[in-house]
């Protein structure tokens, strides 16, 4: 029988297999960053091992960093502690660091693979749950925990037992105005939060075919909050021609190219679920609750929870609605937001900043919004200033901003008040996730640029007028 | 790792669904680079705005044993979420369904995390919601939950069983396999990529 895309990259990291034993998985590159890291360091040092593999470790500084007077030290001393942390592991440990203000710095998950990195057939693992983005590759990409990062940092090995198998095919293509974000929303709400618990989710189809590496990333990010551990789209012309060139890429091109070729599910192969999605039927997606799953497109209205058949989901989306102040009922291009947050590992790569940019060229914020952009790398920045976006945000009256994870967790103080309500192009709307008491809606860039011009959820096609 | 055989303790019913480890400790406490102490973070929103939370009942002080609605621990990877549940004093959890990561992580830093089904699980929180005060017993070697009359048997990955038993450290089991694991990396092809 053939095998899955997942299971041939599995197969081929095997290291030992053992008849009631987890698999030992070989990893090709561990990201590191300050937040997860600094107790396995901590567990290297009380046991007297090194890192097995610095040269397949790269970290970064993300999570905490600010995004302006990045040149200064960091105000808030606990931050600054464990970033300086960072520091003084990578250096007694040998790892290549890029630190807050060096021109490669930015969201593990943007500067992997934009360093080219991140490539076909890999293992990659980081302690943060969104490294499936690297799936975009055709990479086995997946979260850890800090427990993790110590053992591959130690051995640059993972005790794993196999995955599940499920494929989402999305056919059509999709409309003016609809991203890939819709599409990962569509499919969040479709098998819920806990759907992709035990899998690894393959996309494929003519929809994600006809889609960017950008848009690929944005998809296979978010595979986590259906709940699997891995999203993975095969790789194809799209994915060599956005690596040829980088400063990673494979010197032995044609080797490379030829292996990653092999990289495709078998005809003959089956998955143990499988979901399909048309993306002809797919318009801009908003969430409305407090889990990823809590959504609906922009033209609906806030659901009644007695609306759900079950009880569970009925207490769920109470507990939602009462969060996030709103009643059902109410059409969801009528609530009012106080924020705008375009950035994250989902939606900050240079693309994601041309599409907002593109609706805001010639409008302005609205007066009661605030709003921040925040690239999710500083060559993503750096691109985005030489082609002028920049401006275009700023002649609008939104902040322009350094590179970091920002306002999609609040680590740093990026935060929204309590009570405030944003649209956001990140991942995560659940309670406090971007400010203890602040209210998020999920959304693409597309609808937060709308939204931020109208100052209600919005998509662009609202704007003509 | 401490061993971890049988434990006895009272339970704190959390009668919530798709609780994600932000919930769980939010990001705020993330930022020590310790591995303890991560108790004040624990539920923190819901402990400081809502006086009926179930930690903050005093019937249910004390209690070593959360069971929470489905789809416990979804999200962010942060083992951090772990730590708290330890550092505030549970040494199991039960859901009939986690996050995988979380689920992952409980087993690595020695927190029982126990599939039992929704039926099962609301008997257990009428069980600890008519008596705050009564024990519950959870056996790993016996694989199984006892509460009053109650006995509940669950399944568990045999090896994540064994190690939570012997209170091994994964690290240096795998370290016994050094010798596969120089093998794998002389046969990775040449052009793979180094971060330098």
């Amino acid at each position: 029988m053939g095998r899955t895309l997942a299971e041939k990259v599995w197969d081929s990291h095997l290291v030992r297999q053992r008849e009631g034993e987890p698999d030992l998985l070989y990893i090709d590159l561990h990201l590191v960053h300050e937040v997860t890291s600094p107790q396995a360091f901590d567990g290297l040092r009380l046991a007297g091992r090194k890192v097995r593999r610095p040269e397949l470790t790269i970290a970064t500084e993300d999570h905490n960093v600010p995004t302006e007077n990045i040149e200064q030290p960091i105000a808030d001393e606990v931050s600054r502690i464990q970033v300086e942390t960072l520091r003084r592991n990578c250096a007694e440990f040998g790892v290549r660091l890029y630190p807050m203000g060096d021109r490669e710095q930015g969201i593990v998950h943007v500067i992997g693979p934009q360093l080219g990195l991140t490539q076909p057939g890999m293992t990659v693992v980081c302690g943060d749950s969104h490294t499936s983005t690297h799936g975009a590759f055709g990479a086995l990409a997946f979260g850890v925990g800090t427990s993790e990062v110590e053992h591959v940092l130690a051995t640059q090995t993972l005790l794993l037992r196999p995955f599940k198998t499920m494929v989402v095919t999305v056919t059509g293509s999709l409309q003016q105005g609809v991203t890939a974000k819709d599409i990962i929303l569509a499919v969040i709400a479709r098998i819920g939060t806990g759907g992709g618990q035990g899998y690894v989710i393959e996309y494929r189809g003519s929809a994600i075919e006809a889609l960017s590496m950008e848009a690929r990333m944005t998809v296979c990010n978010m595979s986590i909050e259906a709940g699997a551990r891995a999203g993975m789209i095969a790789p194809d012309d799209t994915t060599f021609e956005f690596l040829q060139g980088r400063p990673h890429a494979p010197a032995e091109w044609g080797a490379a190219v030829e292996y990653w070729q092999t990289l495709r599910t078998d005809d003959d192969a089956v998955f143990d679920a499988e979901v399909v999605l048309d993306a002809d039927e797919l318009t801009p997606f908003v969430t409305w609750g407090t889990n990823p799953g809590q959504g609906c497109t922009l033209d609906a209205s806030v659901p009644d929870p007695a609306s759900f058949a079950d009880a569970a989901d009925r207490a769920s989306a109470e507990q939602a609605l009462a969060y996030m102040d709103l009643r059902p009922g109410t059409p969801l291009c009528e609530i009012t937001v106080d924020t705008v947050f375009i950035g994250s590992c989902t939606n900050g790569r240079i693309e994601d900043l041309r599409a907002a940019a593109a609706v805001l060229k010639g409008r302005r914020v609205d007066a009661n919004v605030r709003m921040l952009v925040v690239p999710g790398s500083m060559r993503v920045k750096e691109q985005a200033e030489a082609e002028g976006l920049n401006r275009v945000f700023l002649d609008a009256g939104a902040e322009w901003r350094s590179a970091g994870c920002s306002m999609c967790l609040g680590m740093n103080p990026d935060q929204l008040a309590v009570g405030e309500r944003s649209a956001s192009t990140s991942n995560r709307n659940f309670e406090g996730r971007q400010g203890k008491g602040g209210r998020t809606h999920l959304v693409s860039p597309l609808v937060a640029a709308a939204t931020a011009v109208r100052g209600t959820l919005s998509a662009p096609a609202d704007l003509e007028d | 790792m401490e061993k971890f055989r049988s434990h006895t303790g009272r339970v704190a019913p959390l009668r919530r669904s798709n609780v994600d480890t932000d919930q769980i400790i939010p990001a705020v406490y993330l930022k020590r680079v310790t591995r303890t102490g991560f108790e004040d973070g624990l539920f923190a929103a819901w402990r400081s705005k809502e006086p009926d939370f179930v930690l903050n009942r005093p019937e249910y002080a004390g209690a070593s044993i959360l069971v929470a609605g489905s789809d416990f621990g979804t999200g962010s990877s942060r083992e951090h979420a772990v730590w708290a549940l330890l550092d505030y004093g549970f040494r199991v959890v039960i859901s009939p369904r986690y996050g995988d990561i979380f689920r992952g992580n409980s087993h690595k830093a020695g927190l029982l995390t126990i599939e039992l089904d929704q039926a099962a699980v609301q008997q257990l929180w009428e069980y600890a919601e008519n008596d705050p005060a009564a024990e519950v017993t959870v056996d790993l070697d016996a694989r199984v939950v006892r509460a009053g009359d109650l006995e509940l048997t669950f399944h568990i990955d045999d090896y994540a069983r064994w190690r939570l038993l012997e209170g091994l450290d994964d690290i240096s089991v795998t370290e016994q396999h050094g010798h596969d694991i120089a093998a794998f990396e002389a046969a990775r092809p040449t052009w793979m990529p180094v971060t330098r």
